[in-house]
């Protein structure tokens, strides 16, 4: 019982992490890794959510989540990547210029 | 029996592979999937207005696992309303980017951006919103970079990343949710929900990452950069309707799950929000000295009236008076949808006749294309509020409903906004009629002399055209059955005895 609570609560200490250090940060790689430090949190809560107990089975609704919100924040990552990539390439091209 | 809610997230999907996979052929093969998508929205809301609400479990699997799609009254409406605006800059788009590598870049994120909306509006469950949220959000934030200039780029890529947070504290309310109630279906969780921390605390999570989506002040930061440098066909579709998906979000969820537990501080809040908005974007749209900025500005102010009806929402209990309120709500939604689509279409056009959106200068082009000022005269008359535009009727009803609840501080900010708004189109449309420059030294104004002008056909007029006239004519004269197909919107407060 007391296992999946400190489970949850280090979800939500690494959800308001993730947010205070993407609020916080301006670069974009650290303002990356906070959000999926957030995102991580929240996954892990809802892990635990469906835990229940050694001998039954987990309750599978959140990890069909879970699952779906990994595919979704990695998407995610990596449009924002192909951005910060895309406006170094552009500097760069105004410094030759 | 054909299924028409599926259909109509189904087909801009396969339009969207079917664009990637032949970029040759994007133009007709993404029209080919447009018009069926539009014909099985329309479907849909002919369908909800005849029999009320419409539920389709995909591929036989019902919740909590399988992914349900619903249709009410309010979904019917606003599934309307984008799939209208979504036609029309459909066909606007092959004209628009003519020549250019856009033509079939477009295509793909714009047919996706589209499912998302549809599969939005029509989604059942907690979890099927954040996953078209989201798919929304990435589709958008590509469609607005698409140009790749440095602008536009960081603009959406600050857009990205506000709705990544956004969405992220959505879902974090969302497993509260799931933590407390052991579901995820709207209409369950509306049953069992009960006024306590939980209750508020998903609220708080939940509204509060979706004002960061649909840009209430003082939230909106990200909206005007972004909208205002994407490609004109993108600024309509993520002005008229990515923000408005949030919007209906925010709504849904209060109707449905939080209006009747979390009481009338928080619709107070969100009242306060949207009367800064209006003052605060309508004013910044008056100061603004691009035509697209002013667009964009102008839709923090109107985002803010539908913000406005919370308060007086919350006050109301359930009958008459609440539902025709609820109407003038959705009416003023789908009015703006109609009108901002059809003022950023313009405004693109006569972008590419002058080679600029600076208002002081856009004499010569608006005199060039009188058919593309008329556009943008109707849609500001929509913006304005005068009649017989919807935008009239419903901010009729939202004073009169303010007056009657004894909430008198709304109509001094209804008063002012519409003012200010009347100011900014006014600003626009002066120009139209200046026969002289205003600075002695500046070369005469000469339509003539406009170059871009005579490349651009009637074709590439008339949708932004048609839309102001839905806005103006349509929707205000023969708004009526928009409250016939409220009728079946779920809302638990009427089922409350």
């Amino acid at each position: 019982m007391t296992a999946h609570l400190i489970y949850a609560a280090a979800g939500l200490a690494l959800v308001v992490l993730g947010a205070w250090s993407f609020l916080v940060h301006a670069p974009l790689l650290r303002k990356l890794v906070a959000l999926n430090v957030m995102g991580a949190g929240v996954f892990h809560l809802l892990i635990s959510v469906g835990y229940r107990g050694l001998d039954a089975p987990p309750d599978p609704v959140p990890h069909a989540l879970v699952l779906t919100g990994i595919v979704v924040a990695v998407s995610a990552t990596a449009l924002a990547v192909a951005f910060g990539q895309r406006l170094e390439g552009s500097a760069g091209e105004q410094d030759r210029d | 029996m054909i299924d028409w809610l599926a259909l109509s997230v189904a087909l801009p999907l396969l339009g969207a592979v079917a664009t990637v996979a032949l970029p040759r052929f994007a133009v007709p093969l993404g029209l080919a999937a447009a018009l069926p998508t539009v014909w099985a929205a329309l479907m849909v809301m002919v369908l909800v207005a005849d029999q009320g609400v419409q539920v389709s479990a995909l591929g036989g699997w019902g919740a909590p696992l399988g992914i349900l799609l619903r249709a009410d009254g309010l979904a019917a409406a606003l599934l309307g309303m984008a799939n209208l605006v979504a036609l029309a800059v459909s066909l606007y788009a092959p004209g628009y980017f003519r020549g250019s590598v856009l033509e079939a870049r477009f295509w793909p994120l714009w047919m996706l951006l589209w499912a998302a909306l549809n599969g939005l509006f029509l989604a059942g469950d907690l979890f099927n919103l954040y996953v078209t949220l989201e798919l929304l959000g990435l589709a958008a934030a590509g469609l607005g970079a698409l140009t790749g200039q440095r602008a536009a780029v960081e603009a959406n890529l600050r857009y990205l990343l506000v709705g990544l947070l956004g969405s992220m504290t959505y879902l974090l309310g969302v497993s509260l949710i799931y933590t407390a109630l052991g579901t995820l279906d709207l209409e369950q969780a509306a049953r069992e929900l009960r006024a306590g921390p939980v209750a508020w605390v998903s609220f708080a999570l939940m509204t509060g990452g979706l004002i960061l989506k649909s840009a209430l002040f003082p939230m909106h930061f990200w909206l005007p950069p972004a909208h205002a440098n994407a490609p004109a066909p993108v600024s309509a579709a993520l002005s008229a309707l990515v923000v408005k998906a949030a919007f209906y979000l925010v709504l849904r969820l209060w109707l449905e799950l939080f209006g009747p537990v979390v009481g009338a501080s928080a619709a107070l809040l969100l009242g306060l929000l949207g009367a800064a908005a209006v003052i605060w974007g309508a004013w910044r749209a008056l100061r603004a000295e691009r035509l697209k900025l002013l667009a964009a500005y102008s839709t923090v102010a109107q985002l803010g009236y539908l913000f406005l009806f919370f308060p007086l929402l919350a006050e109301l209990p359930a009958g008459t008076a609440r539902t025709e309120l609820l109407g003038a709500a959705v009416l003023l939604a789908l009015t703006h949808g109609f009108a901002k689509a059809s003022l950023f279409l313009c405004a693109g056009l006569l972008q590419k006749a002058a080679g600029h959106d600076r208002i002081d200068e856009l004499s010569a082009a608006t005199q060039a294309l009188p058919v593309v000022t008329l556009g943008v005269a109707l849609a500001g008359v929509a913006l304005i509020g005068l009649p017989p535009s919807g935008t009239f009727t419903a901010k009729w009803m939202l004073l009169t409903a303010a007056i009657d609840l004894g909430q008198w501080p709304w109509v001094p900010v209804i008063m002012a906004g519409t003012l200010l708004a009347a100011a900014y189109v006014f600003r626009v449309l002066g120009h139209a009629f200046a026969s002289a420059p205003r600075h002695g030294d500046a070369p005469p104004i000469d339509p003539r002399g406009c170059p871009g002008a005579n490349a651009i056909g009637l074709a590439l007029q008339l949708p932004g055209l048609m839309l102001a006239l839905v806005a103006v004519l349509a929707l205000g004269m023969t708004a009526e059955p928009l409250w016939d197909l409220l009728a079946s919107t779920t809302d638990p407060s009427e089922a409350a005895p």
